[in-house]
């Protein structure tokens, strides 16, 4: 990671420390904008956890603080309990094959209950 | 701007030589892409790594050059049965 931390870095590691689920996408949960994003969103939906999101399209300084933070090129990134668990792909890949709600039970995130 | 599967394939290769790879082109517009990598350098790596080395091969392309590759990783006997 980078020498000094720069504010955006600093709001990430608070954002994802705040919120046991951090979702950083474009668009909003209601309304995204992308359709990465919108399946990650679908599949946080339907387990019904619950998630904060952040818009990178309406800050250009979280756009690229997002990707330096986690050495990953591209939105949507899921973040659990202060953890980079994916993109698109692999929480689509964890949702599939069940490790997702593994994670979340091990983590102590409540989905549908 | 836009990549072709070859040129995404031969990156890919250049990196993981002994990598099976397989490029589709989703959208028949050169911009949306799915890849299945199957490498055995990919053994004992997170999910994460295996992705992040295939985007280290891509060499800076991903989330710029190339917007959307659906990627698919694994390690030659983890792969999954679909």
């Amino acid at each position: 990671m980078s020498e000094t931390t720069s504010p955006v870095q600093s709001r990430i590691e608070r954002e994802i420390a705040d919120h046991p689920v951090m979702l950083y996408m474009k668009g909003t949960a209601m309304f995204p904008q992308c359709g990465f994003s919108a399946r990650v969103v679908q599949i946080l939906s339907h387990m019904g956890v619950q998630f904060a999101t952040a818009n990178v399209l309406e800050d250009p300084d979280l756009r690229d603080g997002i990707k330096q933070f986690s050495n990953w090129p591209t939105v949507p990134q899921l973040y659990v309990k202060g953890e980079f668990i994916g993109g698109c792909d692999i929480v689509t890949e964890m949702f599939q094959s069940g490790e997702l709600e593994a994670l979340f039970a091990e983590k102590g995130v409540s989905g549908n209950a | 701007m836009a990549m072709s599967a070859g040129e995404i394939e031969a990156l890919i290769r250049a990196a993981l030589p002994d990598a099976r790879v397989a490029v589709e082109d989703l959208a028949g517009d050169g911009d949306h892409y799915a890849a299945s990598v199957v490498s055995e350098s990919f053994r004992g790596r997170s999910r994460i790594q295996q992705h992040q080395m295939v985007f280290a091969a891509l060499g800076g392309r991903m989330g710029g050059q190339l917007h959307a590759l659906a990627l698919q990783t694994s390690a030659p006997d983890q792969e999954k049965t679909q």
